[in-house]
């Protein structure tokens, strides 16, 4: 069976065409949309950003991306955990609750 | 060259997984399978295998650890037993999902409470569905030759499933035996590397176990595991002909018939109580009965066909499980009776639950259990499920 190449969705006809297990090259974020599961939704304040990258690295799915030089959450995926605000070193995310937004 | 060394069943284990070169080995300690990571901790250590050591947190936490190395490309092994089995459980059904042909020795021992280390195959038994395949040895040699050969066959990638291979506590894990251990040249020309045809590969992204819908796809994949064990029935056996003619031993196939095809009356058994078996039948034998055993040792794959072959002839089949389905009957007569319901020849069944708890199972109790199915031949009326050697008074008919 040929690795799946990327961007690619294979047309499969049966079974037998399909690999062993389930893999494939897109990402959930751009697959599945799931920010509508999210209750509390983190709320970043650049002025106390320092730029540090933890909530990129730590976000366990893919729902912060860096750009430039600063996190931005892509919030039709994020689904609102809190890791980032419980991990940022200077408190610059704040955890709103999503039907005051 | 191969080397005779006397050691027990734990740390033939240990062996097989060095000479087989396991590279990820994560591992939580568990009675009585704990001496077969201990040694392998000692390989690593001294630098006689080279494998990366993980002490885990849990055995949910090991078998996580196995399904994600062997998805990079690279061999896995573990061991447990018992609730360290069992705690495994979500795991174990991810493994064959995940197809990763993670190789597992399972210490057979009973579940609490009430706390109890000994043999009983309760613990495998209930992880009957997870799409393992399961072996069950019946000597410290066949741990060796089992653990080569599921490598051998559990990497092909028409297969490409985990596998469990059990045995039972005390009996075989801590009992010292002569064993014919190979030596890593015999091993290797046997055994190739292992090298799946996807793998996670950080220069180049894939997501694995993605999400399937009702629609599309999900339960094609459920099948393609069923498929999978359909191969595994015969690749088992074709691959332990190349076994024997490498390694100058036969494993056998799927089963095993001891005496059985000239017998009336025949005992189907798994594990160490067969080996029991073996000696009585030959010294009933010798008493004139008619009397046989069919050991089966590939519990799935499930070898429905060579028990067709293996019973239609007899006159009364016993099957003597060492565990309970609780509500029905013992596991292995279930599906005995599975096997041969569809068959045009039927005989009558008495499933025995028997040892559980690791009770002993003399010869003297397998005599009994011979003794109560030649009733059974003579016409005489029996319970179709009985509780051996219960004390006191025998099971209650509600």
């Amino acid at each position: 069976m040929d690795r799946p190449r990327k961007d690619e969705r294979p047309d499969y006809k049966t079974w037998k065409d399909i690999p062993l297990t389930p893999v494939c090259n897109f990402t959930t974020i751009k697959g599945n949309p799931t920010g509508g599961w999210r209750t509390f939704r983190p709320i970043v304040d650049m002025d106390k950003c320092i730029k540090c990258g933890i909530c990129w690295q730590d976000c366990p799915d893919a729902a912060i991306v860096w750009e430039e030089d600063h996190p931005v959450w892509l919030y039709s995926h994020c689904k609102g955990c809190g890791i980032c605000a419980r991990e940022c070193p200077s408190d610059a995310i704040e955890m709103e609750l999503e039907v005051k937004i | 060259m191969s080397t005779k060394k006397v050691i027990s069943g734990n740390y033939t284990a240990s062996y097989a997984s060095m000479l087989c070169r396991a590279e990820v080995v994560p591992a939580y300690p568990i009675t009585p399978q704990t001496t077969i990571v201990e040694k392998i901790a000692e390989f690593v250590a001294s630098g006689q295998m080279k494998a990366q050591y993980i002490n885990v947190e849990s055995e949910h936490s090991a078998m996580a650890a196995c399904i994600s190395a062997a998805l990079t490309g690279v061999r896995t092994f573990t061991a447990t037993s018992a609730h360290g089995l069992v705690l495994m459980h979500e795991m174990l059904h991810w493994a064959a999902g995940a197809r990763t042909p993670v190789i597992m020795a399972n210490i057979n021992r009973a579940l609490a409470p009430p706390w109890n280390v000994w043999a009983d195959h309760t613990d495998s038994m209930s992880q009957r569905d997870t799409g393992w395949i399961q072996i069950y040895c019946s000597s410290n040699q066949e741990v060796l030759d089992t653990l080569i050969l599921c490598y051998k066959v559990c990497e092909q990638p028409d297969i490409m499933l985990p596998a469990m291979v059990n045995l039972d506590a005390f009996i075989l894990s801590h009992t010292s035996e002569v064993v014919d251990v190979p030596d890593q040249k015999e091993v290797d020309d046997f055994l190739p590397q292992f090298n799946p045809e996807i793998k996670l590969d950080v220069d180049e992204p894939l997501s694995f176990g993605t999400l399937a819908f009702p629609s599309s796809w999900y339960m094609e994949w459920r099948y393609k595991i069923q498929h999978a064990h359909d191969l595994a029935a015969k690749r088992l056996v074709e691959e332990a002909k190349a076994f024997e003619k490498h390694f100058g031993r036969p494993w056998g196939g799927l089963i095993e018939e001891y005496r059985s095809k000239d017998a009336e009356i025949i005992l189907v058994t798994m594990s160490t109580i067969a080996s029991t078996t073996k000696d009585v039948v030959d010294s009933l034998r010798d008493q004139g009965r008619d009397v046989g055993l069919v050991r089966i040792k590939s519990f799935r794959p499930f070898p429905t066909k060579d028990l067709r072959e293996a019973l239609g002839h007899a006159k009364v089949v016993g099957v003597a499980d060492r565990s309970h389905t609780f509500g029905n009957e013992g596991p292995l007569f279930t599906e005995v009776k599975g096997a041969l319901y569809n068959h045009d020849r039927r005989p009558p069944l008495v499933g025995f639950t028997v040892g559980i708890g690791g009770r002993d199972v003399l010869g003297s109790t397998i005599e009994g259990l011979y003794d109560h199915l030649e009733k059974v031949a003579d016409g005489e009326a029996y319970k179709e499920v009985r509780w051996i050697d219960l004390i006191g008074d025998e099971e209650e008919v509600v």
